[in-house]
């Protein structure tokens, strides 16, 4: 076995990932006579095929009126107003039930109970405290290139150029990033989630507790998602878990 | 069956001590992730012993100076030793850094007869230490002799005098007052420790047959080492007939960071080729060819067999101390040439990865990105929840440092901390479900005031003193209470008084829309959480 000198460095950051699918022998997809193609086209034609059902991180039932195909791979989401946290808890449980792991990046006080009760699967969730701001992009550029789900909520104004290398490397790896807070942010989202009248039950002045918010998800986006979505949903609900209002009623 | 070979053992006690220039007069001890591996004797007198944690052991012995444990300086002193000992036999076996063994059978003869072998080999080592440390600055080594390589080395340890020869066939019976702790399986051994089996003795008296029934493969090997035999028995038949695994390097590597990680995917590929035969070596021998010609061999044996990690910790520890050596021991030019031969094969046992479940591709890939942010951003940066169990939303789920990552081409060590199901017994006064979404790791300090500006108390019996109407926060105009729940007194560990905490906790619905934990202890509010 001889061993390539490139071998002998230590790997380039993203370089030992396996790609998703086989990709497309060159022979059969080039004739003969054609002049040689460029580099770029050329890792056109080899670039893996993906199903579309890939390209998708499921969510939870409760949340299929608000993003009915499932979280897009290789897309951004803002998550904001009072219960952006539970929202994006919310997200998180689909997707790590499902066998992927999340991130969280600069959250410290996220609950950790709320989000078992939401569904998170605690076993593939990972904290990371906050990078200091000329950090930041390697470290969620790190963590988007081999996570599903990576959850920022910077407190410091990011970097638009910073912004562009991230998304970048998201779309390339098919990963999904969701901001959490009010913030400005350098980008349009893909899809932008926003919490909009909240209101809780089962308390009065001095007596019963907390049982579930009743709040109103407002979903807009792009392209298929350019179409503004209204949907009303316990956030939580009793047990602590999102549900749509149409699934448990009202009784 | 063949009987074990009759082995000679040699030990630098306190090796990692030793090999980081600690005299054994002067008070010190080696730590590794927290626990003490070794201590120098005027640490010992103190009260510190191997395995206690860091604070213990420096409360012991404050004056110790604590070094971290270095494995490469120890592969690297220890190279001119084992270098020294080659003009004795050629078949020297390293097990780790401080401790190696050869057979007896040839060499015995050279030097006529057992006695005369040690002596030579104590003096041996004995001017190899003075060389390379300086006289004095060593306990200089032990040497035991027995059958088979376990009970020479517990021979090797047992011993304050120089050398201890356990006669042939007298070995079974010179293993019987040992504890079982001897063995290195903790999982085993606690098992046993609580069946009542302490010594080795008692382990070899059991019949075979219980022994399997009860404790399977792993039982069996270690109560075969309790009785004096090899541990588990070489597979000398039809096994295939090349499982080495070698590298050419072009251009020739002199330094160990060039080559580090080229040692460790060989390796990891050594470890697989066995694997997928079902097998395992209990000796792997290290070969280096060099630009001039000249040719390194090492041998390194392990009584378990070498996992996957630790064939790459030795070859790497077998590379720092030939390339990293002292100038007699370091090749004349870069190494050319990496092989990695297994001997001594045996079966792998009964470990079969599981068919669901398990680490995913996925899972390794995450732990990876997960464990090179903890590099960027230093220790204990990166963390994963694991249940606790408490009252407080703060106290039920804690944080712990991400485990270390794992090594290419090993599934070892890959699978994180997973929260305990909760399905532990229930806590009373445990803040109800639904759970707030952000527990603020630093609570802030606020005013709870009624309807007249004065500050809300919640009396012995758990009654507000009046309505809440308004939360300020640092003198601003706060905002104002929609509905409030509660208050729940909560009294936790009245019987220690230095972790007692008395405090009444509030659900409350402010008109910003949100809801908040407020906590009241010792006459103030704080909010411990926002139902966000």
């Amino acid at each position: 076995m001889t061993l390539p000198s490139s071998l002998l460095a230590e790997p380039e950051p993203f370089d030992d990932l396996p790609p998703k699918e086989h990709p497309v022998p060159l022979a059969t997809t080039l004739s003969p006579v054609r002049t040689v193609p460029t580099l770029a086209e050329a890792a056109l034609r080899v670039r893996p095929t993906t199903l579309a059902v890939e390209r998708i991180l499921p969510v939870l039932p409760a949340l299929v009126g608000l993003v009915p195909d499932g979280l897009r791979r290789g897309s951004s989401l803002g998550v904001s107003g009072p219960g952006a946290r539970s929202l994006a808890m919310a997200l998180m449980a689909g997707t790590t039930s499902a066998g992927s792991w999340a991130a969280v990046v600069g959250d410290p006080d996220l609950g950790l109970v709320a989000a078992g009760e939401a569904g998170v699967a605690l076993e593939r969730l990972a904290i990371v405290t906050t990078p200091e701001p000329s950090a930041w992009g390697d470290v969620v550029g790190a963590l988007v290139g081999s996570l599903d789900l990576v959850v920022v909520a910077p407190q410091h104004r990011v970097g638009a150029a910073t912004v562009r290398r991230l998304m970048a490397r998201v779309r390339e790896r098919g990963s999904v990033l969701i901001r959490v807070g009010d913030g400005p942010w350098p980008d349009r989202f893909d899809l932008t989630l926003t919490v909009v009248d909240g209101s809780w039950e089962g308390h009065g002045s001095g007596h019963g507790r907390l049982l579930l918010r009743r709040a109103e998800v407002l979903a807009s986006g792009r392209r298929a998602a350019s179409r503004e979505r209204r949907v009303a949903m316990m956030l939580p609900s009793p047990d602590g878990s999102p549900a749509s209002s149409e699934q448990t009623g009202d009784g | 069956m063949t009987e074990p070979a009759r082995t000679l053992v040699v030990r630098c006690p306190d090796w990692p001590l030793t090999a980081l220039g600690v005299a054994p007069s002067d008070p010190a001890m080696v730590l590794a992730s927290g626990r003490v591996v070794a201590a120098s004797t005027a640490a010992r007198s103190g009260g510190v012993l191997e395995g206690q944690r860091r604070r213990l052991a420096q409360s012991m012995c404050p004056e110790a100076a604590v070094l971290e444990r270095d494995e490469a300086v120890e592969a690297r002193g220890f190279e001119p030793v084992v270098a020294a000992l080659s003009d004795i036999t050629p078949w020297v076996e390293l097990q780790r850094p401080g401790t190696c063994a050869f057979a007896v059978r040839g060499p015995v003869r050279l030097f006529g007869g057992e006695e005369s072998l040690v002596d030579s080999t104590a003096v041996t080592v004995q001017e190899a230490l003075d060389d390379t440390l300086g006289v004095g600055a060593h306990p200089g080594c032990r040497i035991g002799v027995a059958d088979g390589p376990f009970a020479a080395g517990l021979a090797a340890r047992s011993v304050d005098g120089r050398a201890v020869l356990v006669p042939a066939g007298a070995t079974p019976g010179f293993l019987i007052p040992f504890p079982v702790s001897v063995l290195e399986r903790p999982d085993l051994v606690d098992v046993l420790v609580r069946l009542g089996l302490t010594t080795l003795g008692a382990l070899a008296a059991l019949p075979v047959a219980d022994v399997v029934g009860r404790f399977g493969s792993e039982g069996l090997d270690a109560q075969r080492l309790a009785r004096g035999l090899d541990g588990r028995p070489l597979q000398l038949a039809g096994h295939p007939p090349d499982l080495a695994v070698g590298i050419e390097m072009d251009p020739p590597v002199e330094r160990i960071d060039q080559v580090a990680f080229a040692a460790r995917s060989l390796a990891g590929s050594l470890h697989d080729g066995l694997a997928c035969r079902g097998l395992a070596c209990r000796r792997v021998v290290v070969e280096a060819e060099t630009g001039h010609g000249e040719r390194l061999v090492r041998r390194w044996r392990d009584e378990g067999a070498i996992g996957a990690t630790a064939l790459a910790d030795r070859v790497r520890w077998q590379l720092e101390g030939w390339l990293n050596g002292p100038p007699g021991v370091r090749p004349t030019s870069g190494l050319v040439r990496l092989d990695l031969v297994p001997e001594e094969l045996v079966h792998a046992g009964s470990h079969q990865p599981g068919f669901w479940g398990g680490a995913t591709a996925a899972d390794e890939r995450a732990l990876r990105a997960l464990n090179r942010v903890a590099a960027m951003l230093g220790p204990g940066s990166v963390r994963v929840p694991e249940w606790r169990g408490g009252r407080d939303p703060a106290e039920q789920m804690t944080l712990v440092p991400v485990p270390e990552g794992p090594v290419a081409g090993s599934v070892d060590g890959l699978i994180p901390v997973v929260p305990h199901p909760p399905d532990s017994p229930p806590w009373p006064g445990v803040v109800p479900a639904p759970s707030p979404a952000a527990v603020h790791a630093a609570p802030a300090a606020v005013e709870v005031l009624d309807a007249a500006d004065r500050t809300v108390i919640v009396d012995g019996r758990g009654v507000v003193s009046a309505e809440p109407v308004r939360l300020c926060q640092g003198g601003g105009a706060g905002v104002g209470v929609v509905s409030w729940a509660g208050p729940w007194p909560v009294d936790e560990r009245w019987w220690d008084p230095s972790r007692h905490r008395r405090r009444a906790c509030m659900q409350v619905v402010f008109d910003d829309g949100l809801a908040r934990l407020l906590v009241l202890e010792e006459g103030r509010w704080w909010v411990a959480a926002t139902y966000d």
